[in-house]
């Protein structure tokens, strides 16, 4: 059985961890790297660290918190947020991040994707698709969640694909930080639509709802954020849910 | 103590040297020096990408040479990790035909069309015990079936059996996730990434070299 990875989710402005909804009304709820540790200790499977308005500022602050979360969390480590340029993603490489999540850049030239790819491999590059719902379909946004693209966000994420991607990662805009629950139909119908693992992000609110999109998708990955930070459960609860409801996960 | 980890440009070294340093008395290298190498204790060849692009990168520092005399002629402790596993093979179908560093008779391959799982196949999985026993290996006192983080496309198919020492399963295919043959070590998952279990082989690495000293 293939295991679901769950993954830490730790959205940064400056030095401390942010977290708003619908990606929007950031608030400080902590430090990163203790929070990192924390759930490393905890069992998680994998760490985001997103620099929340970087995009939008043009500035990148993760490289000293990334350095430090490498010291002492011994699990893949990605980063995102304000990712431009080749020397961007090589600075995080040696800094110690197994990956990149990339967005705004890409919508801006997806040959940025292609030459990654050629340089650092597919493993090393993740596709951040950023959407938000218009009734029956998404639509990528850019910027943190700031500005529309006029892209389908499924057939981007396909593109994202296409262009050398190894992974996809997912966030509902409009599921972001409300604690109700993923965008099943919206993870379903990219995971549908790539062949490369995609990892779901946005509104996980218990373990029920990580349970409810692993039943209903095929997704390979899932990010938590609110429903640890708040202590509502912590890792290993949640991992525990899983595998009590047959979802492959590790223990 | 001296552990060199080799230094050509491909893959996460700060994380393998991070991981290290959760040890004591091991002095870190980082290098892609000869003298450096050949006077190692035990070396560590890491890597992440792709196979054609990391042999010419070990060829342009003269490094198949240096690897050929430590690993088969001084037969120094060694181990070699994901893309560091696959190198050690003679020749990968990456990117159309590669010739490797030929230490180990076998072939690296794309995974089988048969795979019934999303490539590459990143994820946790476990590592199954086969003929050879865990003992005194890097394996030292991991349970059977302990969960690693893997990331590859390619896996690495041995001549001899009998030099494996784990299988993994995924998506229906059944492959060989870590070798041993002597002094030689190599894994095809990041024991650096894999959290406690992985830093279990690495001291297991460690305790390895101490005793060859």
């Amino acid at each position: 059985m293939n295991k679901i990875r769950i993954i830490a989710r730790i959205d940064i402005n400056n030095d401390s961890v942010v977290k708003g909804r619908c990606l929007e009304g950031l608030k400080k709820i902590g430090r990163p790297n203790e929070m990192s540790k924390k759930y490393y200790e905890k069992g998680v499977d994998e760490i985001v660290f997103l620099d929340a308005v970087a995009s939008l500022y043009d500035r990148n602050s993760l490289i000293d918190i990334l350095k430090q979360a490498t010291k002492e969390t011994f699990v893949p480590i990605t980063i995102g947020g304000g990712i431009k340029t080749i020397k961007d993603i090589k600075d995080a490489l040696s800094a110690g991040a197994d990956k990149v999540a990339i967005n705004t850049q890409a919508v801006k030239n997806l040959d940025f994707i292609r030459e990654a790819v050629q340089i650092f491999g597919s493993q090393a590059i993740i596709g951040s698709v950023v959407a938000r719902r218009h009734r029956y379909r998404w639509e990528a946004f850019i910027d943190n969640a700031k500005h529309r693209t006029h892209k389908d966000a499924v057939d981007w994420a396909v593109e994202l694909e296409k262009a050398g991607a190894g992974e996809i990662m997912i966030t509902s805009i409009d599921n972001d930080g409300r604690q109700k629950g993923f965008d099943v139909e919206l993870v379903d119908a990219i995971t549908k639509r790539v062949s490369i693992p995609v990892i779901a992000s946005g509104g996980a609110g218990s373990s029920n709802d990580v349970i409810k999109l692993c039943k209903n998708t095929s997704c390979d990955a899932v990010a938590v954020a609110s429903l640890i930070h708040y202590g509502v459960e912590n890792i290993s609860d949640i991992k525990n849910k899983m595998k009590d409801n047959n979802i492959g996960v590790r223990l | 103590m001296k552990i060199v980890v080799v230094d050509y440009g491909m893959g996460n070294v700060q994380s393998i040297i991070n991981a290290l340093s959760q040890f004591k008395d091991v002095n870190i290298i980082l290098s892609d020096n000869q003298d450096e190498i050949m006077s190692a204790d035990g070396l560590i060849l890491p890597g992440v990408g792709a196979f054609k692009r990391a042999m010419r990168e070990l060829k342009r520092r003269n490094l198949p040479n240096v690897l050929e005399r430590y690993i088969l002629q001084k037969e120094g402790v060694f181990l070699g990790i994901c893309l560091g596993m696959q190198l050690l093979f003679e020749s990968s179908e990456e990117f159309g035909y590669t010739e490797g560093l030929g230490f180990i008779k076998g072939s690296v391959e794309y995974f089988p069309r048969d795979v019934s799982d999303k490539l590459p196949h990143v994820s946790w999985n476990s590592i199954e015990m086969q003929e050879l026993n865990w003992n005194d290996t890097i394996f030292s006192g991991i349970k059977n079936k302990d969960d690693f983080y893997f990331v590859h496309s390619y896996i690495c198919k041995p001549n001899n059996l009998d030099i494996i020492l784990s299988k993994t399963e995924y998506g229906g295919i059944n492959f060989c996730s870590s070798i041993q043959q002597g002094n030689i070590y190599a894994c095809q998952f990041h024991p650096e990434k894999s959290a406690n279990s992985g830093l279990n082989v690495m001291k297991n690495f460690i305790d390895i070299v101490k005793k060859g000293k």
